[in-house]
């Protein structure tokens, strides 16, 4: 497979992926706002928000004062902010129109539809319900999209390099929203328990594993169990341990003569997680521990690209 | 030497324009019965509303034609018609004979003039119109390509002026476009229409993408016994990249750009996941200039250094190859039914327009005398631009297309102005006849073979001649009709 026609794919696939969790951010911290607070820890949830995703600088550019209402647009669809909703949407029908013959019909419409329809979204136009249907929308998109590509595309290095996108980039917006969520509600002032649990079910909520959470450890939710939950079991399909697992399975795939250094880093990190103990990693702190991970996940990502995306030398 | 006499045969603009559908007293000819039958039945809001669901379905598969910069859904559609344009089947068996004896004798022509240049020798064409025209490429002189086949791919501009009656407007040597539309047209009819086809004997025409890479494969380079084919694209923001990547699909083959592309030891290799892949055959959908940034435009990102010497190695094939343009450009045109009958020793089955060459004085001086009748073209022009309809234009107009004539003569040719026929089609005030004309595209391979039809362009203006979709045109399915 041509090396162009691989990049297109692993980042038409990050770039849904993306826009897919920060769909689950918002609407998280919609969620987390619904309780009472003061204005500080509202400001603070959406600095750290901001900050987590390497956003801030990007947004005080035009602005001083962070408002909730501002922010949630910034995110969301301003067409400026390459960060956006709105961007990573664009980048990935972009991605996709350059390989349109590599993609499946379906899956080429699924995607051109997509960006069609988001065109028409505009956030000033949003009541608060209305922007949860759209956070609803981008996740539904992106489920599409990868049940499409699922259901019709062969099973050949192009699904292989979606696939790797994927995970690579869900690993690292995992890693992301766990990170600067259980930071928030930990830091939080001390409140009645109705309160905690509320916060811990919305961040659970936000990565699909409420439910998952309640089947796995039938009792009361807790910090520590949140973490492993997230970071190390292999059965939760957006946990660290189960996207690198995943990452891991697909390099194998595609291996060629340069990969076998990058292989061996995926392979290291996927058994870390796979063997590893939640006290460990709390020990560490969970803080330091995240950011140590997606150190390690910037690192592959630059390896994949040197290995396999870019153009090598004549 | 007295101006070339006009066949009078030809008719003029203003007068009655033959109809594909109806004859002159308005009976509907016999191979249109089936549909208009068919249509007759049909209630008009169904129609209306299958031509929404055709301009729903062509926006959401993104089969558009131009990219516009940044803003990625800005691309427009080609307005589709959905009556079909019905050619009967004794008619087709003519024109396809006409375009096969053309092809041969065009790549004969290309042969000759980048070898022995006889018809040059034979005094059949002046040979400064050959050698000091742009499109002639000194490169080539000497090279031998696979099977003596230089445009494996052309696509003929046809119309019609009267029953029977089919002129040549111009070959089209280079990179042809607009195939993919003719396979979409009659996906798109199939999808609405089911029981139309079901009704009608249409020939099909979805198997060109077969015949493509059968072609391209048989003007592989000699000794590859598996050749591995690529379509080179300018990339995804050129007008035609749909149908670039179309075609790549539906052959299976990779569509590459120019970047993914190098040369080694004058072997040409694609950049692949697995390390570098040897490419045989290029089909490429880029002008000549932008091939090879070493041997011509320096300033070109879109081509591969070092790809000509590559190619003059024999150790690629481009299709089509290096400068074919010298055969399709408009100067050379009126010697096509020379070259029928020198390389073929036959007459030419298809009519060339009768064209004034502004370069000789005696054609210029009766060209100015009659502009308000002729259509004015330059010789290098392309896509309907830069072009005078003179029964359509202004007096002011005229007179601003006579000063750039002067200017510079040779840069011009005159042809009468033909009235193209008409087809029945939708328009804002209901159903009117609108002039069209007919793009085949023929495969030169071991053998020439084509798909019945080709792409049927209409001019959606009320009156206008001008067919082509950059100046608003549309297009139609076409129908050969099965005997």
């Amino acid at each position: 497979m041509l090396s162009r026609t691989a990049d297109h794919l692993y980042w038409m696939a990050r770039y849904i992926e993306r826009a897919e969790n920060l769909a689950r951010i918002l609407d998280v911290n919609n969620r987390m706002l619904l309780l009472p607070q003061s204005e500080r820890e509202v400001e603070r949830l959406w600095r750290e928000t901001l900050d987590s995703i390497g956003l801030l600088d990007a947004y005080h550019g035009t602005r001083d004062k962070i408002v909730p209402a501002e922010a949630v647009h910034f995110m969301a669809l301003d067409r400026s902010n390459p960060g956006s909703i709105y961007s990573c949407l664009r980048a990935a029908r972009e991605n996709a129109h350059a390989v349109r013959g590599t993609l499946t019909a379906e899956l080429w419409e699924t995607i051109n539809t997509t960006w069609l329809k988001l065109r028409e979204y505009s956030i000033e136009r949003m009541g608060a319900d209305e922007l949860d249907a759209f956070f609803e929308w981008v996740k539904l998109r992106s489920h599409q999209s990868r049940g499409v590509s699922f259901a019709t595309m062969m099973r050949d290095e192009a699904n292989c390099f979606l696939r790797l996108g994927t995970f690579i980039e869900r690993a690292d917006n995992t890693a992301r929203i766990l990170d600067v969520k259980y930071n928030f509600i930990n830091e939080a002032p001390r409140r009645d328990d109705a309160s905690e649990y509320y916060q811990w079910s919305a961040l659970l909520h936000s990565v699909s594993a409420f439910e998952i959470y309640r089947k796995v450890y039938r009792d009361q939710i807790t910090p520590s169990r949140v973490a492993e939950l997230l970071v190390l079991r292999n059965d939760m399909p957006r946990s660290l341990a189960h996207c690198t697992m995943e990452m891991s399975h697909f390099l194998a795939e595609v291996a060629n003569q340069r990969s076998s250094e990058t292989q061996r880093r995926v392979g290291e990190l996927a058994a870390s997680l796979r063997y590893g103990r939640i006290e460990d990693v709390l020990e560490t702190g969970l803080h330091n521990y995240l950011t140590r991970f997606i150190t390690r996940i910037n690192d592959i990502g630059d390896r994949i690209a040197t290995d396999f995306l870019m153009p090598v030398a004549a | 030497m007295a101006p070339i006499q006009v066949q009078t045969s030809v008719q003029t603009a203003g007068t009655h324009f033959f109809d594909e559908m109806s004859d002159a007293t308005g009976e509907v000819r016999d191979h249109y019965d089936g549909y208009v039958g068919w249509f007759d039945g049909m209630p008009a809001e169904r129609m209306a509303r299958k031509r929404q669901e055709a301009d729903a379905l062509f926006h959401r598969s993104g089969i558009t034609f131009a990219v516009y910069g940044d803003e990625a859904g800005a691309e427009r559609l080609i307005p589709f018609d959905v009556i079909p344009r019905i050619i009967p089947a004794e008619e087709w068996l003519k024109l396809a004979a006409g375009l096969r004896q053309r092809v041969k004798a065009l790549n004969a022509f290309l042969h000759d003039i980048y070898h022995e240049q006889e018809i040059l020798k034979a005094g059949r064409i002046p040979a400064e119109q050959v050698i000091s025209n742009a499109q002639y490429r000194p490169e080539m002189q000497g090279v031998d390509v696979p099977k003596d086949i230089y445009a494996a791919i052309a696509g003929v501009d046809i119309v019609r002026a009267g029953a029977g009656e089919f002129y040549v407007l111009e070959d089209n040597l280079r990179v042809p476009s607009g195939v993919s539309y003719m396979i979409e047209n009659r996906k798109m009819m199939m999808r609405l229409f089911p029981e139309l086809f079901a009704k009608n004997r249409v020939a099909p025409v979805e198997h060109y993408p077969d015949l493509l890479l059968d072609t391209l494969r048989a003007v592989a380079p000699k000794g590859v016994p598996d050749p591995t084919v690529v379509v080179l694209t300018p990339g995804s923001f050129n007008s035609a990249y749909f149908e670039h990547a179309f075609l790549a699909q539906q052959m299976g083959v990779e569509l590459v750009e120019g970047p993914d592309l190098f040369v080694r030891d004058e072997q040409v290799f694609m950049r692949t996941t697995q390390g570098p892949q040897r490419v045989d055959v290029i089909y490429r959908r880029i002008d000549d200039d932008y091939l090879d940034p070493l041997a011509f435009r320096p300033d070109s990102m879109l081509g591969v250094p070092g790809l000509l010497s590559a190619y003059r190695a024999g150790n690629v094939t481009l299709s089509n190859a290096i400068g074919t343009g010298v055969a399709d450009d408009k100067s050379i045109y009126p010697y096509v039914g020379e070259m029928v009958r020198f390389y073929l020793g036959e007459e030419p089955l298809l009519n060339n327009v009768p064209t004034y060459m502004l370069r000789k004085p005696e054609d210029l001086a009766y060209t100015l005398d009659h502009l308000p009748e002729l259509v004015v073209k330059e010789v290098h022009g392309a896509g309907g631009y830069g072009m005078l309809v003179g029964p359509a234009s202004t007096t002011t107009e005229i007179e601003e297309f006579r000063k750039r004539i002067l200017a510079s003569p040779d840069k011009y040719i005159a042809q009468p102005t033909l009235s193209l026929s008409t087809c029945p089609t939708f328009v804002d005030a209901g159903i009117a006849p609108r002039h069209i004309d007919l793009r085949p595209f023929v495969l030169s391979g071991d053998e020439v073979r084509f798909v019945p039809g080709g792409l049927t362009r209409v001019a959606l203006k009320e009156g206008s001649l001008v067919v082509n979709s950059s100046q608003g045109g549309g297009t139609k399915d076409t129908w050969v009709m099965e005997s």
